[in-house]
């Protein structure tokens, strides 16, 4: 359009550009109101566009990000992360102690918060016995802890109560606080305030009793101030005492100063932990390599480990490698979806020509009639349908017995055609049947009959009329009828998962079992996504092919 | 259609040998149910053979050959297995009656053309019988269940009861299971909540997108097009994974809400798809002529468009609809069980203890499909008339 109007507007020619009715350039205003024109077109749009894009695209999108996102290990164990960065798994050792330590403490808040369990069953998709090992932890390291505890506690019985803790560690503006509230006031419990000369003189125990204080008011809601500690505090506290910081405790001087130098002289002489020889106890796997190198391989805040698992993969030292041939099954189900879609394709197209063609080719009464037992099953219910193939297709369903009665099967060895691939086939290719044979009809209704006739009078044989003539003229409908006969099937859940068994299961079965049972949802949204990948190619192809715009329903 | 070709009538030599065939193929079915299959195919042969050649050339009249031989059938049915076996009988005997004449008069040829050779002719019936054959398999599954919900037994196959036509094999009871039992009528209930929620959801802003873009210059169509097509190109499973995960962060996983709006999303693009084929038709001059005269946008709207789209407009919410009260995928991860629909109810059935029940609830469905069919057809029919797309 643009182009005329710069026509009217060569330079040299003196009429100067042309004007529309009030008075403004006809060039601007013609551009004004094709802008107009788009606005008002993109805001009848944009309500169905964002109810589509949160309703239905952002719940895919976070499909698509939960296949990748891994920060369950991260968030559980932020320490043992940290440290094991720094460790070299080519060496083939197991870590040192620091990160035996920081183990210790990352579990023992977890499974404070129950979350050890959960980080167990993630590591346990990765690694077999990985859950049972965090279970077996989780209860261990109480007393890995217990040991500093009991020995702080023999030596002075102060230490044993929650109170004192908090007198040492708790700032005085929040004892004050602390001390007034009472629980049944309904009233927030003050925040825990650190006494900011401990936080610098005890930095380890400040930093984990400043954990413990926050777990203790906000998800335990219990009254912090009378709660005893955790024995990680324990462990934290000896750690400072014998630490770098020691030497300027004794110039504190706040409440339970005489305890702590008290305890500062004792704890030279305490027996000590060696964490690394503890996990062991806990666990011998703890003192082999196939644990470190999973939670090192999945310490990332991202991984790809749910996809390769999902092609049957698996990360190991050398970079991603085949699973052993008895662990593979994701192919196997891959290439049977296909496969099984493959062959519903083709007895759809089997099926589903002659049906075109005599429609296509019947008056245009008759034609209705008969359009009619096509949209019939077309709408009627899935279940429906899938019911009927479920009752019919049994050991001493209807099939069995009419071929049992005619005798072409004897009674004592009637066919399975349930709960295996042939059900899934018979009754998908039924199903999908329509949504064959309405493009196919649409496309052959275009071809003229002549084309037919004239082939044969010009001597072609029946056969050569048709493949030559006839059929390249409906290979568009076959084309358009397939991908969508094709896209439908693959993506199938419920038919198979009623008449499918064991053997004539889809992809789609596996991840629902992952949603819904094993609650491995990264491997589930992996699977979806590269299911959906697949469907949106063939998507793609059939935008390209057919045009989405000429989807028909129903004629 | 007219007659193409003049008939005549065929000699014996051709009509009797395939009478005689055709009674053989059917001899081989009846022979192998009674234990010998080549007796049954030589008897069969014979009785059609015979039968072609008396009722054409000696009895000759065809009404009272064809009410004599099915007679004579049902009554040997009778005789032979009761009441199955005489509807049976009188069914075969229409057809060999039927049959002899049409090929005796030579009827067969009229409808098609005269250049024919006899292998075309016959591969034209062949096919017609070929998609008769693959018709009745489309209908075969929908055609069983209905009977079957009639049973008086828990079976999922047909009684010796039933086949006799006796009024005792049939009974009502499956219907009143599923009247009196409150897990189907909470789920029909549920169902009956959400789909028209959903279905008014996508009608309303399905509506309006599709004229949206069906406007002349829309930016980015194509794109846009896609992402409003794609709820019925992506595999429900997948819709179902990222729904549940994502209404579970924003609580919506469990809510009538969460349902529908995962059902509104399913429905819009039969609702796009439908309005815009309606539109594809539509007359612009109308709403210019409509401006012209004063009438604005919002008037020019309701006066003008709406009542020449409402048929589109009308079968794409059917075909929501029929999307939300059949969809069972979505609606088991996003819905708890307070929203257990139809659908859902059924697929419990189907996958737990298969109850007959299930069948009684198929028929319903059956007979609310057929309904809405009629309804979508005969709209389809009336919006291309109004459009001037066909006499009607």
């Amino acid at each position: 359009m643009s182009d005329t109007v710069d026509a009217t507007n060569i330079p040299g020619e003196k009429s100067g550009p042309m004007l529309a009715a009030d008075g403004t350039p006809l060039k601007r205003s013609l551009r004004r109101a094709l802008r107009r024109q788009k606005m008002s077109a993109l805001l009848l749009i944009a309500p169905l566009l964002i109810f589509i894009l949160i309703t239905f695209i952002a719940p895919i999108a976070d499909m698509l990000f939960r296949s990748v996102e891994n920060e369950i290990v991260q968030d559980t164990l932020p320490r043992t992360t940290a440290i094991l960065e720094t460790w070299d798994s080519e060496s083939g050792n197991v870590p040192d102690t620091p990160v035996f330590k920081a183990l210790y403490q990352d579990i023992f808040i977890a499974q404070e918060r129950k979350l050890h369990t959960r980080l167990g069953s993630r590591l346990n998709y990765e690694l077999t016995g990985a859950s049972s090992l965090f279970r077996k932890s989780g209860r261990g390291v109480g007393d890995i802890g217990e040991v500093y505890q009991d020995q702080f506690e023999d030596m002075n019985a102060f230490w044993k109560k929650g109170e004192n803790w908090n007198d040492i560690l708790g700032s005085d503006a929040w004892l004050a606080e602390i001390k007034s509230w009472k629980k049944a006031s309904g009233q927030a419990q003050p925040p825990f305030e650190i006494r900011a000369q401990i936080a610098e003189i005890l930095p380890q125990t400040a930093a984990f009793y400043q954990i413990f204080a926050d777990f203790t008011q906000n998800e335990k809601n219990s009254n912090l101030y009378k709660k005893d500690p955790w024995e990680l505090i324990y462990s934290a506290f000896y750690d400072d005492l014998t630490g770098a910081n020691a030497a300027r405790i004794d110039t504190y001087t706040g409440p339970g100063a005489a305890e702590l130098s008290e305890a500062k002289a004792a704890a030279a002489n305490f027996e000590t932990v060696d964490y690394k020889a503890a996990f062991g106890d806990i666990d011998k796997d703890w003192l082999k390599m196939p644990i470190w190198d999973t939670i090192r391989a999945y310490s990332p805040r991202f991984t790809n480990g749910y996809f390769l698992n999902a092609v049957d993969m698996q990360k190991s030292e050398n970079g991603p490698e085949l699973r052993p041939e008895n662990q593979r099954i994701y192919a196997t189900l891959f290439l049977r979806t296909l496969f099984m879609s493959t062959v519903i394709t083709l007895s759809c197209i089997l099926l589903g020509y002659p049906v075109g063609w005599i429609l296509a080719n019947l008056p245009a009464r008759t034609a209705n009639l008969l359009m009619i037992l096509v949209l019939l099953p077309f709408w009627t219910s899935l279940l429906v349908r899938t019911s009927a193939w479920k009752v019919m297709l049994q050991q001493q369903g209807v099939v069995n017995d009419t071929l049992v009665w005619l005798g072409i099967v004897a009674d004592d060895s009637r066919l399975a055609l349930i709960n295996n691939q042939t059900g899934t086939i018979i009754a998908m290719t039924h199903i999908l049947l329509p949504f064959m044979i309405l493009p196919l009809y649409s496309v052959m209704q275009t071809i003229p009959p002549s084309y037919l006739r004239a082939a044969k009078s010009l001597g072609a044989t029946n056969w050569t009329a048709f493949w030559r003539v006839y059929f390249p003229q409906s290979v568009p409908g076959i084309g358009a009828g397939s991908i969508l006969v094709f896209i439908l099937s693959i993506g199938y859940y419920i038919t198979p998962e009623i008449v499918g068994g064991t053997t004539g299961t889809f992809i789609s079965n596996r991840i629902a079992y992952h949603i819904s049972s094993s609650l491995n949802w990264g491997l589930a949204a992996a699977l979806g996504a590269i299911l959906l990948a697949v469907v949106l190619g063939l998507y793609y192809a059939y935008d390209k092919i057919v045009g989405i715009d000429n989807v028909k329903l129903g004629g | 259609m007219v007659a193409l070709t003049p008939i005549s009538r065929k000699p014996v030599g051709f009509y009797v040998p395939t009478v005689a065939a055709a009674g053989a193929f059917l001899g081989l079915f009846v022979g192998t149910s009674q234990g010998s299959g080549i007796l049954g195919i030589l008897v069969g042969a014979i009785v059609a053979g015979a039968l072609a050649f008396v009722l054409t050339q000696i009895v000759k009249n065809e009404t009272v050959a064809r009410w004599a031989t099915i007679l004579a059938f049902a009554v040997i049915g009778l005789l032979l297995g009761g009441i199955p076996a005489l509807v049976l009988g009188a069914i075969f005997g229409w057809f060999f009656a039927w049959f002899s004449f049409w090929l005796y008069e030579g009827r067969y040829r009229a409808k098609i053309a005269p250049y024919l050779t006899p292998g075309q002719v016959l591969w034209h019936f062949t096919f017609r019988v070929i998609c008769g054959a693959i018709l009745v398999f489309l209908i075969t599954p929908i055609l069983v269940v209905i009977p079957l919900s009639f049973n008086a037994e828990n079976f999922f196959t047909f009684t010796p009861k039933m086949l006799s036509f006796d009024p005792e094999g049939y009974s009502l009871k499956h219907y009143r299971d599923f009247f009196t039992s409150s897990a189907w009528q909470g789920a029909v209930w549920n169902s009956i909540k959400i789909a028209p929620a959903a279905t008014l959801l996508s009608v309303s802003f399905g509506t309006l997108a599709a004229i949206g873009l069906s406007q002349q210059h829309v930016p980015f169509r194509r794109a846009i097009m896609a992402i409003l097509i794609s709820p019925m190109i992506v595999p429900l499973i997948i819709s179902a994974a990222g729904m549940y995960f994502f209404y579970s962060r924003v609580g919506l996983q469990g809510t009538y809400l969460g349902v529908v709006l995962a059902h509104a999303a399913l429905g819009i693009p039969f609702v796009i798809i439908t309005v815009t084929a309606t539109l594809v038709g539509f007359d612009r001059s109308l709403t210019r002529a409509a401006a012209n005269m004063g009438a604005n946008p919002v008037t020019t709207f309701f006066r003008v468009q709406m009542p020449l789209i409402l048929p589109g407009v009308i079968s794409g919410g059917l075909f929501a609809f029929i999307t939300s009260f059949d969809e069972v995928v979505v609606v088991l991860f996003v819905g708890s069980a307070g929203q257990k629909t139809l659908p859902w109810q059924m697929f419990t059935g189907l996958r737990e203890q298969i109850s007959p029940t299930i069948l009684a609830v198929a028929t319903i469905l059956v007979v609310i499909s057929i309904c809405l069919l009629t309804v979508v057809e005969l709209l389809r029919r009336r919006s291309e008339r109004l459009r001037g797309m066909s006499p009607g």
